[in-house]
């Protein structure tokens, strides 16, 4: 197992396009946020009473990193369909024939650099859009109730939705496939539940995953979204079942 | 050592391979025959335990590849060329398949010298030629140092000069004890590189055999043979059971009887002899002989149980 994670470190090392799935993460994670803090302090002044009295400053702060994670999962699905669309799953497969230990080491060193990059993302946007939101606008410090849980939530959301991306990719194993399957999830989901009935959106919008994780980056999560760890916890869901049927699937089917 | 047992695979309705028996023995260069589409490629996955058999079994050195605990040890591959990252280099690619099987760095340097790419190992693989992704595949095959080899058409792709020197690097391979088994469809390269041959057809065994055997069983084989008194010769060798055709030029075509068998008798009966000239089959010819056999018993039933048989003998 040591081997298989070192060698995952390797493929993932030795690709550009680790690199520049990694620093977009970063750079628009962090671009985005710094955009609408400055922007929420350019109008605080026309601001009514109540919206300033509503204002989340971590949340604002957060915002970027509702659009890493488009590009963090687009790296978690080439860290295998890459594999499969260069041919290069074969000498993997054929180097450790006990598959469900490449998903596994897979997972760990894709997790471990996700993680790391998230909670680098979440804790520098924080900073950053907190230093723009100057007096008279209000803003937060880690110390500020809930903050801390948002900025360190907004970055365990980021790394498990790579993670899903990554179950994703296992199971369709196409790089153009994958993404469509990753963003439909994402983006269009949302949409059709929103078509239902109302009754019905109601009960089924908190299992959205960027519901749970605007539930997780905000202060006072929406009523009918889950609690921030609920629905954290819902999410590791998702991701743990993408990437159980991925390995089963992985351990089963001709490579 | 690779052993087949009625291995059948199955895509869909189509049946890859259909009930292959076979034995890849070590120390000798196996070459693996058959036209474009028979099955060789799905047999050597197969092989590796990347596609699983719908039926029989397929064991490396007595094991199943799954069993194998440190597989690059002790089975290298060659399946497709330039299966690699466009973006990686050689040497990570080798680097990232080394440490897989607790291979030390410095190998990966040793296997970039033997085939040649150490001047353009820190290069992308995207930019390398057909010929230079086969070398890095055989590189790959030859990183754990395995005891058995498998090589899908290794010369696609080469220059002369790299094609002799796979040539060498499987004969070499062999000559120290390896097991190594090479798929082609180019016969006259097989004839100079193989020991033995296994000729498939529609994922059927058509032959397991020596190329010195495939080609003189061939009805292409004959000998050739002049002599003044070819009419009493003629007859007399037919009582010996040879089948003769008689050429425009007067000489005779013999088949059925050798050079050896030939000239005793011709001593014997006292006939003067001009001309006494076994011509060997091809192995090309011999082989269009052998895959002919497996388009005839698509129709005919009857043929096919002949050819089954004389597959396993």
């Amino acid at each position: 197992m040591k081997g298989l994670i070192a060698s995952e470190w390797t493929k993932l090392r030795t690709v550009r396009s680790t690199m520049w799935t990694l620093g977009l993460t970063v750079a628009l994670g962090i671009g985005l946020s710094a955009l609408a803090t400055a922007e929420t302090r350019a109008h605080w002044a026309t601001m009514g009473p109540i919206d300033k009295l509503t204002f989340d400053p971590a949340q604002t702060s957060l915002i970027g990193v509702a659009f890493g994670q488009l590009i963090i999962g687009i790296l978690g699905i080439l860290v295998i369909s890459a594999e499969y669309g260069t041919g290069t799953i074969r000498a993997t497969l054929s180097a450790a024939p006990k598959r469900p230990k490449v998903l596994l080491a897979k997972v760990a060193v894709f997790g471990a650099v996700a993680l790391v990059v998230s909670e680098v993302v979440a804790f520098l946007s924080f900073f950053v859009g907190q230093a723009l939101l100057t007096a008279p606008a209000t803003h937060a410090t880690l110390a500020t109730p809930q903050a801390l849980r948002q900025v360190v939530g907004s970055g365990l959301y980021l790394c498990v939705i790579g993670l899903f991306a990554l179950g994703l990719a296992t199971i369709i194993r196409h790089t153009a496939g994958a993404i469509t399957a990753f963003v439909a999830v994402l983006l269009v989901l949302p949409i059709i539940v929103h078509a239902l009935p109302n009754s019905l959106t109601h009960d089924l919008i908190r299992f959205m995953p960027a519901n749970i994780g605007n539930a997780i980056s905000a202060a006072q999560p929406g009523s009918s979204a889950f609690s921030p760890w609920v629905g954290f916890a819902v999410l590791c869901c998702y991701a743990v079942a993408a990437l159980v049927i991925g390995g089963v699937l992985l351990a089963r089917r001709d490579a | 050592m690779i052993e087949a047992k009625g291995l059948t695979k199955r895509y869909g309705d189509k049946l890859a391979v259909d009930q292959l028996s076979f034995l890849v023995k070590p120390g000798i260069v196996t070459g693996f025959l058959g036209p474009n589409g028979s099955g060789k490629s799905t047999t050597m996955r197969l092989v590796m335990g990347l596609d699983m058999p719908n039926s029989g079994d397929v064991t490396v050195n007595g094991r199943h590849y799954h069993d194998l605990p440190w597989p690059l040890h002790e089975v290298g591959a060659l399946l497709e060329a330039k299966a690699i990252h466009p973006g990686r280099s050689a040497a990570s690619h080798l680097w990232m398949l080394a440490q897989t099987n607790d291979i030390a760095r410095s190998r990966v340097d040793e296997v970039l010298d033997l085939v040649g790419l150490t001047q353009v190992a820190g290069q992308r693989a995207g930019k390398f030629s057909l010929g230079m992704g086969q070398r890095l595949g055989i590189a790959a095959a030859l990183l754990g140092d395995p005891e058995v080899l498998l090589f899908d058409e290794p010369v696609n792709g080469l220059d002369p000069d790299g094609i002799r020197w796979v040539r060498n690097l499987l004969k070499n391979l062999a000559r120290q004890g390896r097991t190594v088994f090479v798929s082609s469809h180019l016969m006259s390269e097989m004839a100079l590189t193989a020991e033995e041959v296994i000729v498939i057809g529609r994922g059927r065994l058509i032959a397991q055999t020596s190329i010195s055997d495939l080609t003189s069983q061939s009805s292409q084989s004959f000998v050739r043979v002049r002599s003044p008194d070819s009419a009493r010769f003629r007859t007399e060798l037919e009582a010996e059971g040879a089948t003769i055709v008689v050429e425009s030029d007067g000489a005779l075509t013999v088949r059925g009887a050798d050079e050896v068998e030939i000239g005793e008798l011709a001593a014997k009966l006292g006939v003067v002899l001009h001309e006494l000239s076994p011509q060997q089959a091809s192995l090309e010819e011999a082989f269009m002989e052998l895959t002919e056999d497996t388009l005839e018993y698509r129709n005919k039933e009857t043929t096919s149980a002949m050819a089954a048989s004389k597959g396993t003998s």
